[in-house]
């Protein structure tokens, strides 16, 4: 994790917060869907859409069908627009 | 990023920072107009789902949401609902609605609309939609023969309208049908138009079918086709979104879709928007004409500028033909502003076709308020197109119901973003629509005024207005000049000087000059007033050239320069302020600005002018909310 941009998780934050209507979320890379409020299938959809235009990338059905945790999202997102 | 007038809703405002805490902070017992406030800023995917959740809570908290009319909308579609739902219920206040989404089971369209038991004809919708895309239709591309393709057009149109029958005999609930939008990659290319198994010409000949039977009904067409060909097809559809979720097209877009959807909902409503409220300069026509005058303003053929006003007209015009009642509201003169539509040749609007004109030094909320009462229409069902966002924002805060487009700044893009806004969408054409406007106009009258509406004080506060205080220097000194020679309105004196006049002002001890900026929170207006006083030294200091631009009206810029004036003539040890009104056929505005301020009239000349004289010492000027930094003055 050391050559992730440290920025991510504060934007993915402010992501998080906006799709799961919750001002208190703190992303970490542990994190997964059973630790948050409301993350079904359909608001996973709606959370990838939206890390997609916050970080303007594009992910392929393969990589979301990868993401076990946060920190996977991190790295994945650290990868494309690195 | 860049702001696509299309995917961004680029003719309504940009929500707030703070959007959610005002969400969450919504008045008790003025819920439903502080949502329909909120939703008619431009909001994407996230924030209409927020708007959606609220309205749900506060339905299910039986919390009155007047003036919002409730409305049930079926959804039958071969995709993924739930986002289309949140984003039409969260898009709804904007149009005076709050919708209650009922979606059918995923992929039973006919199932659904035959079965009087099914959710959707058990709810009783005031109407549903039909959103069935060219996936959901069994049509596939086929060489095989017209007859296939014929087969395979007609099997689509015969499940759309047994949808259709099912919903009418199951809840009696007006349908509202999609056209289909076809796919962006083709199997031949260009041929694909004329092969009749290609999907290009199946989606073609269904979409004209659609259109055909729902012409002939009480049913609604919602033409997706043409929505996503303005927007183009290979950004509507999102292979790897219907992929990973079966969402009919790119999630993008769904802001823009659900506004669409509301927009017949409302005018099914009786919702849609009926009179178009202009502004005139740099509006109407390229320029002021009050300064630049009859020659002076762009509105030609042959030029750029001038070309991009005269489409905007044309296209005014064309809602004018389909029954819109036009009026105009304008910072001028009346004679002045009407003056391009009796002597200017390219005039595409005409005097006639206005109904009621305003043009007057008020302000523009209070006008629109009289124009409202003259035609006897509600404030909702006015729109107002402004260039400058000053004007907008002052309407919008002081008449909420009024809607105010956001216009860019290129005139060539102003046509494209009225039409975009859609305020005038009609599900059905009467003769009465069409002959309302001519009802109405005939003589460009005038609307007696009434009391201001809205707190201008409060409007002004919250502006955020910076004015930069210099005197006359050699960087300003082009601009100084070009205001001292192009300035007709507000200017007290219309005393002309050259650039070498002005270098000599700027050098000479007894004058004191000034250059005003104003920045707001909209953005930096630039150099917007001028004024020299001769004298200095002496006991009287005489105002040789006051000036301002009209863009800045309404601010109580002059009321800040005359704080200014006292404080240095007060240090100057001078006993008064002399200042003269010389009238031509363009400054009637400021005839009495020197009563305004608290001067006495002093003496009345033969040609009309008048002189008028403030006595310094005692005298105190509030001064209006700005901050006010000086550069090179003590």
């Amino acid at each position: 994790m050391s050559h992730v941009n440290d920025a991510i998780p504060a934007r993915l934050t402010t992501v998080f917060r906006d799709v799961f209507d919750d001002d208190a979320l703190e992303v970490h890379s542990a994190m997964t869907a059973a630790d948050v409020d409301g993350w079904d299938s359909l608001t996973h959809v709606r959370l990838m859409l939206s890390v997609e235009r916050a970080f303007a990338t594009k992910f392929t059905a393969s990589e979301i069908g990868r993401l076990k945790t946060v920190g996977d999202l991190i790295e994945l997102i650290a990868r494309k627009t690195s | 990023m860049s702001n696509d007038l299309f995917a961004d809703l680029g003719w309504l405002p940009r929500a707030p920072a703070d959007f959610e805490a005002r969400l969450r902070g919504l008045a008790s017992g003025a819920e439903g107009s502080g949502l329909q406030l909120l939703a008619s800023h431009a909001l994407d995917e996230n924030r209409l789902m927020k708007v959606a959740r609220y309205l749900a809570k506060a339905r299910a908290a039986g919390t009155a949401l007047s003036p919002l009319t409730p409305f049930t909308l079926g959804v039958i579609t071969n995709s993924t609902t739930d986002f289309l739902c949140s984003a039409i219920a969260g898009t709804s206040p904007r149009f005076g609605l709050h919708v209650t989404c009922v979606a059918g089971a995923y992929d039973q369209g006919l199932q659904e609309s035959v079965d009087p038991g099914s959710a959707i004809n058990a709810a009783r919708p005031n109407a549903v939609l039909v959103g069935i895309d060219w996936r959901g239709l069994g049509l596939r591309p086929t060489t095989r023969g017209d007859e296939e393709a014929d087969a395979m057009v007609a099997g689509a149109l015969a499940h759309l309208n047994a949808i259709r029958a099912g919903i009418h005999a199951g809840s009696g609930a007006v349908c509202i049908v999609q056209t289909l939008a076809p796919p962006a990659e083709r199997v031949f290319g260009s041929l694909d138009r004329s092969v009749p198994g290609s999907l290009v010409s199946m989606i073609d000949a269904v979409n004209h079918g659609i259109a055909a039977a729902v012409r002939d009904s009480t049913d609604i067409l919602f033409d997706v086709d043409g929505l996503a060909a303005t927007v183009g097809l290979a950004s509507w559809h999102a292979p790897s979104e219907w992929n990973l979720a079966k969402l009919p097209f790119a999630s993008r877009l769904l802001p823009l879709y659900a506004d669409h959807v509301c927009r017949l909902l409302a005018s099914m409503s009786g919702k849609s928007r009926r009179c178009l409220i202009l502004d005139l300069d740099n509006t109407m026509w390229g320029g002021v004409i009050g300064d630049d005058g009859l020659s002076g303003i762009r509105l030609a053929q042959g030029d750029a500028d001038g070309e991009a006003y005269l489409d905007f007209q044309q296209y005014v015009l064309s809602l004018r033909d389909r029954g819109i009642v036009l009026a105009v509201s304008s910072k001028n003169d009346d004679l002045v502003a009407r003056s391009p539509f009796r002597e200017h040749p390219e005039m595409r609007v005409k005097e006639e076709h206005i109904a009621v004109f305003q043009a007057n030094w008020n302000d523009k909320a209070t006008n629109i308020a009289a124009i409202a009462r003259e035609l006897s229409l509600g404030l909702q069902s006015m729109v107002f197109v402004d260039d400058n966002p000053f004007e907008r924002e002052l309407v919008r805060q002081a008449l909420p119901e009024v809607a105010v487009v956001e216009l860019p700044e290129d005139p060539a893009l102003y046509a494209r973003t009225l039409g975009a806004s859609g305020y005038f969408e009609l599900t059905a054409l009467s003769r009465e629509d069409l002959d309302r406007a001519s009802f109405y106009e005939g003589n460009a009258r005038r609307a007696e005024l009434q009391k201001s509406v809205g707190n201008l004080d409060d409007y002004l506060a919250s502006l955020d207005m910076e004015i930069v205080l210099q005197p006359f220097d050699e960087i300003g000194r082009a601009r100084i000049a070009q205001l001292i020679n192009k300035s007709n309105q507000f200017n007290l004196t219309t005393r002309r000087y050259s650039e070498t006049d002005v270098a000599a002002l700027t050098d000479d001890p007894t004058c004191f000059t000034l250059q005003v900026r104003l920045i707001d929170h909209f953005g930096d207006n630039g150099m917007i007033s001028v004024v020299v006083c001769r004298g200095v030294g002496g006991e009287s200091w005489d105002v040789d050239t006051w000036l301002m631009s009209c863009r800045v009206l309404g601010r109580r810029v002059e009321q800040m320069v005359l704080h200014e004036l006292l404080r240095h003539a007060s240090a100057a040890n001078a006993r008064e302020i002399v200042g003269t009104f010389i009238p031509t056929d363009r400054n009637g505005m400021v005839a009495e600005h020197y009563a305004k301020l608290g001067f006495e009239l002093a003496r009345r000349g033969e040609d009309g002018s008048t002189s008028w004289r403030l006595t310094v010492p005692g005298t105190v000027v509030t001064p209006p909310p700005m901050r006010v930094t000086r550069i090179g003055l003590p």
